[in-house]
């Protein structure tokens, strides 16, 4: 036990003593020492999880213990402390491994830049919060483990801080978490009101018979406490984990270096919101009016942000507004109670997603930092090892069978398919919807960048090579879980028992239970694919990027003038961002400046302040006639003013 | 030995500094070069000698401890009455330290009147120390006035351009409610039977009239000092005014003097009439937490947004003071001592920045992270601490507060949590303003690093803070059976000195 609390403890402190190592004497160590400290504290965080972690929990063996009691507040213990189960184990080993595939990526992508040390620090630190968020065993270390990464991601995002975009996304980013961690924060003081205590086993033991818990809003309405809580706890992952309308920092958060986009679409942060949605499926199953609201938010996302996909110019955009669709896949299941599904997703596209977005990292060093899908094209022949990359990622994306996401995105769609909650038709249009829309700005990126004539300048053309071996061996790395990922795991989380009691779900709500009579393995899924509407239409998403930007590539423009209303709204991401920046913001500093001149200069100093002073001065100028000299007015005053209090206090005590 | 201590511990907390100032005071034209190593010393001893009093203290006892009495005013029946309970041994230890900041801080930039200067800061550490540790309500009274004397001198003389108008404008207002106040105590003196024992007061069958005048005496002399809204203007022209070390005593160590004065006086002496009136000080409260995280945001002025993010931080301190609940009140505690690190770190940055460049003004910097790396970290972590980040101090009194304003009323929780995003926007969009973006003024690109003087102050104030947020065990531990006993029975048998 105990050393098993030592093991599980040296997962997050081997990233954290890489990252202080990093962070403090990075000059001193120089870049080299700098990179191989933190990969090494990575490696060996993989590696414990890998092989010590999700060996123990699938022999059985999950931990829940306490690391050091922090404080106590009142009677409350706060604590560190470890929950080690097959859901947290599965996460550990997601996040150690595309951390460590981005690390070593990273010694390719950053090299030279003078941030070298700093960014390696960064790094390590992210996967260290992130970790803390998943190893938690209660309420208050989630909170520091989720705090922790929007803090990183903040750095990260304006690392390059002299940029003027890349300040104002890493700004744009902490702040829009914060409005979910608004909600996340008052989640947790609601479970502390109604459970005493912040321990996930007691919360969840207790759940069930809060179930009747009201919040009284006033003395005449009331809401339901369980949905209360799972609502303020959702608005958190909406977040984290981007969901609309919440999801505006997202996309923006490319400023910031590409390996940072892989680790946050992938590994870290995006991943929080559904993590820990699924980690709280006792409560939420308590809950069908805060499930339905999750699916009608996950299905919307997952639609309306693919949507977006389809009009992005820059390379890693396009990739971004996907990661917000596919969140949105995430969220659909768990809000249809298949929280197994989600976490499969979130497996396979860590994979696949880490993948695309590596790929198109190495394309972007090879073009000098152009991102411009406009000024690619053609780079399959000097880029081959990326384009196969590409490939691979592409089809696990658009879901083609058998890569890893065509699995998990089917049951999916097949879950939100069981679900019964209000307005599961619409969430099931959307998701379905959602996949030809998918498979076509995959393969518009893919056609863009890789097929067609060379549209760079000749300059940039003739320095094209193939990225160098630190960049291509973790697409080649991330290319094989993106292939069989889903062959594997499949039966396994799904139908089988990794899960175990990790996840929660009522019976009666189950829709795997419902789809399990019709799972008869892995080929059997696929070849029941060929007669269902999915797949055609990804295909069809792929035939139609195709012939638009393979066969007739002025189509696409053809298109934008005869839809421009259309591609106008997508264009403008449907005006969040306004709604934000020129809305919400400007109104905030609006009331700001009036609360401060009329509040407080022209009111309180200008009428009370400087209004009793005057009064005071003409009670003087009075007095003056009477007496000479100021400072026995005061006094007089003041002695005056004591003897009537003191009358009356003696009068009335 | 540790006997002797015992009864001597908080006398020399008091009148070591106050002695060494005077010392300083006397030698000061004579002998320049020894004003500096005295003021250190003092400061140094001073804050060593408080360090063994948390050892000592007995944190399962909510009794006051190190008591000292002595006979003062016989005729009056005042006495020289000093004690120590959970509530206060930190605030005790938080202004021995920094005490020591302050001096560490006074650097090149105080130029005239070197020694008034390390005089009037080492005087005021003593009077603020003894406003803690006074058991009588006499000597805290005097206490209580005596420090204001410095603190008008040092914005006065040392201050900015428009230091006339700000001292006068903070004069004005504890004045005011200073005087109310003594009219409270004088009255508590002859109901009590003529004395000043802070501690007889608490036993008092006051009847609801005087129990509400006393407890509004009171609050206009407490409110003013925290400030709370809309007695809170005084505040920004103070710091604006204030040299650096002013500002950083100010914030650090007397705003928390009004929340003291709530918990050592209104909350047990009148304890009905802070139930009954808890609604309009939660109000007030959650206003200073939104409307001033609001004004906060469009300050240009880095110490008036500063001052404006203390006004809002001390909300927390009052609401947390009156929802009457050991973790809210435990956090309100923890908030006090966290924002004298927080807001004493962020006042020297700005204090490092006005050293170089000589202004305030957000627009006249940007881009400084590339000058001044270790500077932008620091000032960083002092940022985070202000948005209430995991991890730093500024985040356990936060959490604490909300998970008691949730229980006692949703509406509350959620007024009081907007600070996690008005907090995190004022702070960090001032950061981001003042620190990254590129080099685009000629006086931002000749700025150079911190000096080892500068290091050594941001050092120990960010350890302090990482210290209380990683591990707040420690001070929670302290407080607890002074909250639990405070919340208990309010009114009665608040301990009287044990020796």
């Amino acid at each position: 036990m105990a050393s098993a609390l030592s093991l599980y403890g040296a997962i997050p402190l081997a990233c954290l003593t890489g990252a202080l190592i990093a962070g403090i004497f990075g000059r001193t160590l120089g870049p080299v020492w700098s990179h191989r400290v933190t990969i090494l504290g990575v490696a060996v965080a993989f590696a414990l999880s890998a092989g010590y972690a999700l060996p123990q929990v699938m022999s059985g063996h999950d931990l829940d213990a306490t690391v050091y009691t922090w404080g106590y507040a009142g009677r409350l213990p706060l604590v560190v402390g470890f929950l080690i189960d097959p859901l947290t184990a599965l996460m550990m080993v997601v996040v150690t491994f595309v951390s460590l595939m981005v690390h070593i990526y990273t010694i390719g992508y950053m090299r030279g830049d003078p941030g070298y040390q700093r960014f390696f620090s960064y790094i390590s630190l992210f996967t260290f919060a992130m970790l803390m968020l998943v190893m938690a065993n209660n309420f208050m270390q989630l909170f520091f483990g989720w705090e922790g990464v929007g803090l990183v991601s903040y750095l990260l995002i304006g690392f390059w801080f002299t940029r003027e975009s890349a300040i104002f996304a890493s700004l744009k980013a902490f702040l829009v978490n914060r409005l979910g961690d608004f909600g996340f924060i008052l989640g947790i003081a609601a479970i502390y009101t109604v459970f005493h205590s912040l321990d996930y086993a007691t919360v969840f033991a207790q759940a069930p018979a809060a179930i009747h818990a009201k919040l009284w809003l006033s003395n005449h309405d009331s809401w339901s406490m369980l949905t209360v809580i799972c609502v303020l706890l959702f608005i958190g992952a909406m977040g984290k984990s981007a969901q609309m309308p919440l999801h505006v920092w997202l996309p923006d958060s490319m400023e910031g270096p590409t390996p940072i986009s892989a680790l946050i679409h992938a590994a870290t942060m995006v991943t929080a919101g559904i993590f820990m949605v699924a980690r709280m499926s006792p409560l939420f199953e308590l809950s069908p009016v805060a499930r339905d609201v999750v699916l009608l938010v996950g299905a919307s996302t997952a639609f309306f942000m693919a949507l977006l996909g389809m009009v992005q110019t820059d390379i890693k955009r396009v990739i971004a507004y996907s990661t917000l669709s596919q969140l949105g896949y995430m969220t659909a299941a768990l809000g249809a109670s298949a929280y197994a599904v989600a976490i499969f997703h979130l497996v396979t596209h860590a994979f696949f997603k880490a993948l695309l977005f590596l790929a198109a990292g190495s394309v972007i060093i090879a073009l000098h930092h152009e991102q411009d899908l406009r000024k690619m094209g053609g780079l399959r022949r000097y880029m081959p090892i990326t384009f196969a990359a590409t490939w691979v990622g592409s089809l696990a994306l658009a879901g083609i069978p058998p890569f890893a996401g065509f699995f998990s995105k089917d049951a999916i769609i097949d879950a939100v398919a069981h679900s019964t909650l209000p307005g599961a038709d619409y969430a099931f249009v959307a998701v379905l919807a959602g996949v030809f829309v998918t498979a076509f700005y995959t393969f518009r990126m893919l056609f863009l960048a890789f097929y067609g004539e060379p549209r760079m300048d000749a300059h940039a053309r003739h320095h094209l090579r193939e990225s160098p071996w630190v960049v291509t061996v973790p697409l080649i790395v991330l290319a094989i879980p993106s292939a069989l990922a889903g062959i594997v795991l499949m039966r396994p989380l799904l139908f089988g028992h990794f899960f175990r009691g990790s996840l929660y779900v009522r019976p009666a709500d189950n829709p795997l239970l419902r789809m399990a009579p019709h799972y008869h393995g892995v080929w059997a899924f696929i070849a029941a694919a060929f007669v269902s509407p999915p797949l055609y239409l990804a295909l069809a998403g792929i035939a139609t990027a195709w012939y638009m930007y393979i066969l007739r590539p002025e189509l696409p423009a053809q298109m934008a003038r005869r839809l421009h209303i259309l591609y106008a709204i997508l264009r403008a991401k449907y005006g969040f961002d306004e709604i934000y920046e020129q809305g919400a913001t400007r109104a905030a500093r609006a009331v700001g400046r009036f609360l401060w001149r009329v509040g407080d200069v022209q009111i309180i100093d200008g009428t009370m302040v400087n209004g009793t002073a005057r009064l005071i001065g003409r009670i003087a100028a009075w007095g003056r006639r009477l007496q000479s000299g100021y400072i026995y007015h005061y006094a007089f005053a003041v002695i005056l003013g004591l003897f009537v209090l003191m009358t009356f206090f003696l009068h009335h005590g | 030995m540790i006997d002797v201590y015992r009864h001597i511990a908080l006398s020399i907390a008091i009148w070591l500094p106050i002695a060494t100032g005077l010392v300083i005071l006397a030698l000061g034209g004579r002998a320049p070069g020894l004003v500096r190593p005295l003021g250190t010393a003092g400061a140094g001893i001073t804050f060593l000698a408080t360090v063994p009093l948390w050892g000592l203290f007995h944190a399962h006892s909510f009794a006051m401890q190190f008591g000292e009495r002595i006979p003062w005013i016989p005729a009056f029946h005042i006495n020289y009455a000093l004690g120590l309970d959970g509530i206060s041994l930190p605030l005790v230890m938080l202004t021995s330290f920094i005490g020591v900041v302050v001096v560490i801080a006074a650097g090149p930039a105080v130029k005239e009147r070197v020694a008034e200067y390390f005089a009037a800061f080492l005087i005021m550490e003593g009077l603020m120390i003894g406003v803690f540790c006074a058991l009588d309500a006499m000597l805290f009274y005097v206490f209580w006035e005596a420090m204001l004397i410095p603190m008008f001198l040092i914005i006065g003389i040392w201050g900015g351009p428009n230091r006339v108008y700000a001292t006068i404008k903070f004069f004005l207002y504890t004045f005011l409610g200073s005087v109310l106040m003594l009219i409270a105590l004088l009255y508590l003196h002859f109901e009590a039977g003529e004395t000043f024992n802070i501690a007889s007061f608490y036993h008092l069958p006051l009847g609801n009239t005087p129990q509400i005048l006393i407890f509004l005496a009171f609050l206009i002399a407490f409110a003013v000092k925290i400030p709370m809204w809309p007695v809170h203007t005084w505040l920004p022209d103070a710091h604006v005014e204030a040299p650096t070390g002013g500002s950083v005593v100010l914030a650090a160590i007397m705003l928390k003097m009004g929340a003291y004065g709530f918990v050592r006086f209104s909350l047990p002496i009148v304890p009905e009439a802070s139930h009954e009136l808890a609604g309009l000080m939660i109000t007030l409260s959650l206003i200073a937490i939104v409307y001033i995280g609001l004004v906060a945001l469009v300050q240009d002025d880095m110490k008036k947004l500063i001052a404006y993010s203390s006004i809002a931080h001390m909300g927390f301190v009052t609401l947390g003071i009156f929802l009457f609940q050991n973790i809210a009140m435990e956090g309100a505690l923890v908030q006090m001592i966290s924002h004298g690190f927080v807001s004493a770190g962020l006042f020297l940055c700005v204090g490092v920045l006005y050293d170089r460049l000589h202004s305030r003004a957000i627009h006249d910097y940007g881009g400084v992270a590339n000058r001044m790396p270790i500077f932008a970290a620091f000032m960083m972590l002092f940022a985070m601490a202000n948005a209430g980040l995991p991890g730093t101090s500024g985040f356990v009194g936060e959490l604490f507060v909300i998970l008691g304003a949730f229980k006692a009323d949703f509406w509350y929780a959620v007024l009081a949590a907007t600070t996690l995003i008005s907090g995190a926007a004022y702070t960090l969009w001032m950061y981001k303003r003042v620190i990254f973006g590129a080099v685009t003024k000629p006086a931002v690109a000749g700025l150079s690093d911190v000096t080892g003087r500068e290091l050594t102050f941001l050092a120990v104030l960010g350890v302090a803070v990482l210290f209380l947020g990683l591990w707040p065990a420690p001070l929670l531990h302290v407080m607890a059976a002074s909250v639990h006993h405070l919340l208990l029975r309010p009114g009665v048998q608040l301990g009287g000195a044990t020796p």
